[in-house]
Order: C-alpha cells, then structure tokens, then sequence
C-alpha cells in the first residue's frame, strides 16, 4: 500500500505545482491589475455589434433526430476502418461478421425510411 | 468458424433472426393495428420457437473463445424466461388495444430485450455480460416510456434510463478494475487469478467486485439501489410493468449467480458479505416499504423488492442447494407475478383500469371467481403452506440455515412475517370491505394467465409439479456449483 503511493509521489507534486500556478495567475489580476470600468467597457463585445437575441432559441426537434440517424451511420463508418485495415489478418469469419452488421443497420435504416424519418415534413 | 457454433447459438439465432424479420414485416404493413396484432402473435410462436430450440440443446459447450457458455443450467433459466416472456405478450392485447397502443415495435423490442437476457444467462465473459445487459436495457428503456403521450410513462421511461445508464457506467468500471488486476475478460482466466491466496487481499479486485455487484444490484432492484423500481413500476404501463417484474429479474439473477459462483469462487467471503447485506436490506425495506402503498403496481414494486431480497439468501448461502433454491424461488416468483399483474389487468371499470387497492373492496361478492384467485396469489406470496410461496422460501431458508447464517435466516423468517400483512390486507378487502362497484368481466387470454398462475401455486405441492420444478432446478444447479467445492 506505502509503496503504491510512493509511486504516485511525483503525480501528487505535479498536481499541487499546477494548482498553485493556476490558482496565482487566477487570483493576480486582482490584486494588481488596474481597474476603471465604464459602461462601453463592461458591454458584451461581439463583433463590434451589441447582442442581437438571446442564445437560448428553440429549434427543430427534427435536426435531433437528424443528427441522432447521423451518429449511427458515422459510428458504422469508424467501426469500418479498421475492419478495413486488418482485413488481410480476420480473413473470411472478419468479412461475414461485418456482413451481419451491415445487413443489422441496413434493416434499421429500412425501418427508418419507411417509418418517414428521413423526410423534412 | 466451425458450424456446431450455430448449433449452440440457435435459440438466439432463431429469436434474433425472429425479431428482424417481424420488423420489417410490421414495417411494410400499411394498417397499424392489424400489423400489432399479427406481430405480437407471431413473436409469441418465436418465443415458443426458441423455447424448442432450448429445449434441443444437450450437454455443456463453450463457444467464441469461451464466452458464451450453454449447459443446464442456462437452459433451465432460458425456458423460464421465454415462458415469462410469452405469457406477458400473452397479456398485452386487451390493454393496449385499448389504449390504441397495439403497435408491432411492442412485441419487437420485447423480442430484442429477450434476446438479451438470453445472452446475459449464457454470458461467460465481462464483454458478453455487457453486450447482453446493454441489449436488454436499451429494449425496456423504449418500452417503459411505450405510452409517450402520458407524463407518468415518459418520467418512468427517462428515470429508468437515467438510472440504468448510472448503473451500466458503474459495472464497467467495475469490470474494467477486474480486467485490469487479472488481465482477462474471461470468467475462467479471472476466477484462476481469483484463487490465488494474495489475491484475497488486492484491493484492486475488491473494488472491482464491489462496483460489479452494484451495477447488478441496480438491474435486480436490490436495496439500496431500488430507488427507480416503484417509480417506474406505476409509470409504465401495465402490461410493461409485468414483463419487467418477471423475466429480466430472472435474466439479472442468472448473471449475478454466474459471475459469483463461476468468476469469482475464490473470494466468496468477500462477495458473500455484500450478498448477505442486499438481502437483509431488501427484505426489510421490501416489507416495511409496501406497508403504507395504495397503489396495486407499487404494492407490487415493495414486494418485487423484497422478493430479489429472499432469493439472494440462496446465493448468500453459496452451495448447491442453495443455488438451486435460487432457481426454485425465480420460477415461483414469476409465476405469482405474472398472476398478479394479469389480477392488475383485469381491473377496470368502464373500459378503463383502475389501479388503486381500494377498488377492490368487496370483490368476492361481486366477482367470487376473481378474488378467489387474487386470494390465492396473495396468500402464495405471504409465504402461506401449501402454496408455492411457501415452498419459494422454504428452498432458500434451508440451505441458509445449513451453511450457518442463522441472523440472515431469521431476519427473513420476520421480514416475511411482518410482509404477509400487507398481503392478507388486500384479501380482508376483497372479502369483507364494503362492496365497491364491480369490475367488467376479465378478457379472455389475461383470464387464462391468472388462472393458470394460481392453479400453479396450488398444484406446486404435488410431486409432478413441484417436484419436476424442484428435480430441474437441482440438476441445473449442481451445473453451475458442483456438490464438492
């Protein structure tokens, strides 16, 4: 146990070297900056323009399900590559077990289609 | 890839290929209701498909690298749940006809999520045990929230999924601790690492453990980590409520029992420890918890809870008997659920389910059949001989009491004492409360479940009933925990 922390020694140090580093460029500027605000200073700065709404807005849940279909099929195509790239070593067994796959996704993008997912309205 | 393989894996080939299938067939159906109706159908001939398939299998083999394993003892838990799963489909047409919920992604996603408890019974390996827990999960997540024009539902459905996320990010932690110190997934190569005398005392396997056994505890619903089952129980709808109260306890209840006995045998006083702990605490909250409800799915919530507590002293015992008396208390416990929830769907008035203990005061003069039978699976449930759930308690009692755990032991003896009350409370309803308005006449097929299950409790003490149960549980128990450690 003694050993294992000892072990862990110069993590601890770098840590507590980082947090005291941080914490005093966080806590300098104010105590030695100079401060004279004014209305123009403290002002949200956006391209020289004032703010034109508020961030929060609502949108479509439609871009949601968009981007929800979207993941799957870029996940597929992380998952591909290396299938790809170590296709020579998995042979036969590796190239049908992404054929199942593939075929899965195929079914759920039917699925998708014709349950009117993928039209706009 | 030798093709004995796929002989090993045809139950779940059959259910997988199944589920697909009626996908696409519901999908390319133009009129909604009729495609619900014929695909739940259908899944119900798919589960009895892979039931037979099942039913085939022979022997023990061990396939992909070890990590999916079938023997008795997989077979055994396997048809229990697939009969539990059948019958709650069984159960779903009159209410979701209904409530026009009759939709063919029902019976598919309860498909998918049988899939998955049948991979998490045959898991042999920390990545099995995921794959399958995740399939099941992410099926009842979706069907809990199946009603999603009604808040309860939608809130059921999010705080299950909140919850089970919580719980699956804590079992891989856990399971990756477990690769870490022993450097496999498999439960072979983890339990020989296990046995090692040093290994009892490293603190990266403890750990491990302990976070495995919580994510299990969460999927079981085990005190402390039940918290989600009584709010999800209400919310979802009744039909979902059952298939949740029965086989994916089972499914939970067969990893927990394999990862254990078979993962980690060498450090059973460690396990055995948290084991005894969710026991005692299920049982006490199970029984005192349900005491105040007035709602019938939370009163089955508390008792679910409970339940999971009784059928963890068997594990706690950690021998063969006491792993067959697991297995014995799960097919009981099914049974008398799916009774009463079947009780729960027959309750309406109006065409519309009432869902409140005190619409079924003085039932037994307006429908004597009815209470007669909700009376039965009550007085099964409090542990009454010589019904089924008495017989449930006493295959589990008895082996706790051999191995010496005479605290736990008598804990539950009070626990289920101070439980039978708020059983016997609903029968003096039934019986001797003030008439309410009578319930309309049960549907047809919900009728035959709740008959069926009640004639199972009674019929449990004849020896070609029980005694076949008990036979099979023992012989699948002794698969998985040889008589001589």
């Amino acid at each position: 146990m003694m050993d294992l922390t000892s072990q862990y020694l110069p993590i601890a140090i770098f840590i507590g070297v980082a947090l005291f580093i941080g914490g005093a460029l966080m806590v300098a500027p104010f105590l030695v900056a100079v401060r004279n605000p004014d209305p123009e200073k403290v002002s949200a700065y956006e391209c020289g323009f004032n703010a034109f709404d508020d961030a929060r807005m609502k949108f479509d849940v439609r871009f949601y399900l968009v981007s929800i279909l979207f993941i799957i099929f870029d996940l597929e195509i992380a998952f591909l590559f290396p299938w790809a790239a170590a296709f020579r070593e998995i042979g036969v067994f590796g190239f049908w077990s992404m054929m199942v796959f593939l075929g899965v996704l195929t079914i759920g993008f039917i699925y998708e289609w014709k349950k009117g997912a993928l039209e706009w309205d | 890839m030798d093709s004995s393989v796929l002989y090993v894996v045809a139950p779940e080939l059959i259910l997988a290929i199944g589920a697909i299938s009626l996908l696409m067939l519901g999908v390319f159906t133009s009129n909604g209701e009729a495609a619900g109706r014929t695909v739940t159908w259908l899944s119900i001939a798919v589960l009895i498909a892979t039931a037979i398939a099942v039913f085939q299998g022979s022997g023990s083999s061990l396939v992909f690298g070890g990590a999916f394993v079938s023997d008795g003892f997989t077979r055994f838990l396997k048809i229990v749940i697939l009969i539990g799963a059948a019958l709650t489909l069984l159960m779903t047409f009159d209410n979701f006809g209904r409530a026009k919920l009759l939709q063919f992604e029902y019976p598919v996603l309860v498909l998918l999520a049988t899939l998955g408890m049948l991979m998490m019974v045959s898991a042999n390996d920390l990545i099995a045990l995921y794959l399958g827990l995740e399939l099941q999960s992410l099926a009842l997540y979706v069907i809990a929230a199946f009603k999603r024009d009604d808040v309860q539902s939608s809130e059921a459905g999010l705080k299950y999924f909140v919850l089970g996320a919580l719980s699956s990010g804590m079992l891989l932690y856990g399971a990756s601790m477990l690769y870490g110190v022993t450097g496999s997934t498999s439960y072979a190569t983890i339990a020989a690492a296990a046995t090692i005398p040093e290994m009892s005392t490293n603190i990266g396997l403890t750990f491990g453990l302990v976070f495995v056994l919580v994510g299990l505890a969460f999927k079981v619903a085990a005190v402390p980590f039940h918290m989600w089952t009584p709010d999800v129980y209400q919310g979802a709808p009744t039909p979902v409520t059952a298939f949740f109260a029965g086989a994916p306890k089972i499914a939970a209840m067969a990893l927990l029992l394999r990862f254990t006995q078979a993962a980690l045998p060498g450090i059973a006083p460690q396990w055995q420890q948290i084991v005894i702990f969710l026991a005692i605490a299920s049982m006490v909250l199970g029984s005192f918890a349900a005491i105040g409800q007035n709602n019938i799915k939370r009163l089955l919530a508390y008792s679910s809870i409970g339940n999971v507590g009784f059928a963890l002293i068997g594990l706690a015992a950690n021998n063969t008997e006491g792993t067959a008396g697991v297995l014995i208390y799960l097919v009981i416990y099914v049974a008398m659920t799916l009774g009463a929830f079947a009780c729960v769907l027959a309750m309406q008035r109006n065409g519309r389910n009432v869902e409140s203990i005190s619409d079924l005061s003085g039932l037994a003069k307006t429908n004597l059949t009815f209470a007669t039978i909700l009376a039965v699976l009550m007085f099964s449930l409090a542990g009454i001989p010589p019904l089924a759930g008495f017989w449930a308690k006493w295959y589990v009692f008895l082996p706790a009491i051999k191995a010496g755990l005479y605290p736990l032991s008598v804990i539950g003896v009070v626990t289920s004492v101070v439980g039978a009350y708020y059983y016997l409370r609903v029968v003096k309803i039934m019986f001797f409360d003030e008439t309410a308005e009578g319930f309309s006449p049960p549907e047809g097929r919900t009728f035959a479940v709740m008959a069926l299950s009640a004639a199972f409790v009674v019929a449990f003490v004849l020896p070609f009933v029980g005694g076949t149960v008990v036979d099979a549980a023992t012989a699948a128990a002794s698969v998985l925990v040889p008589a001589h450690p």
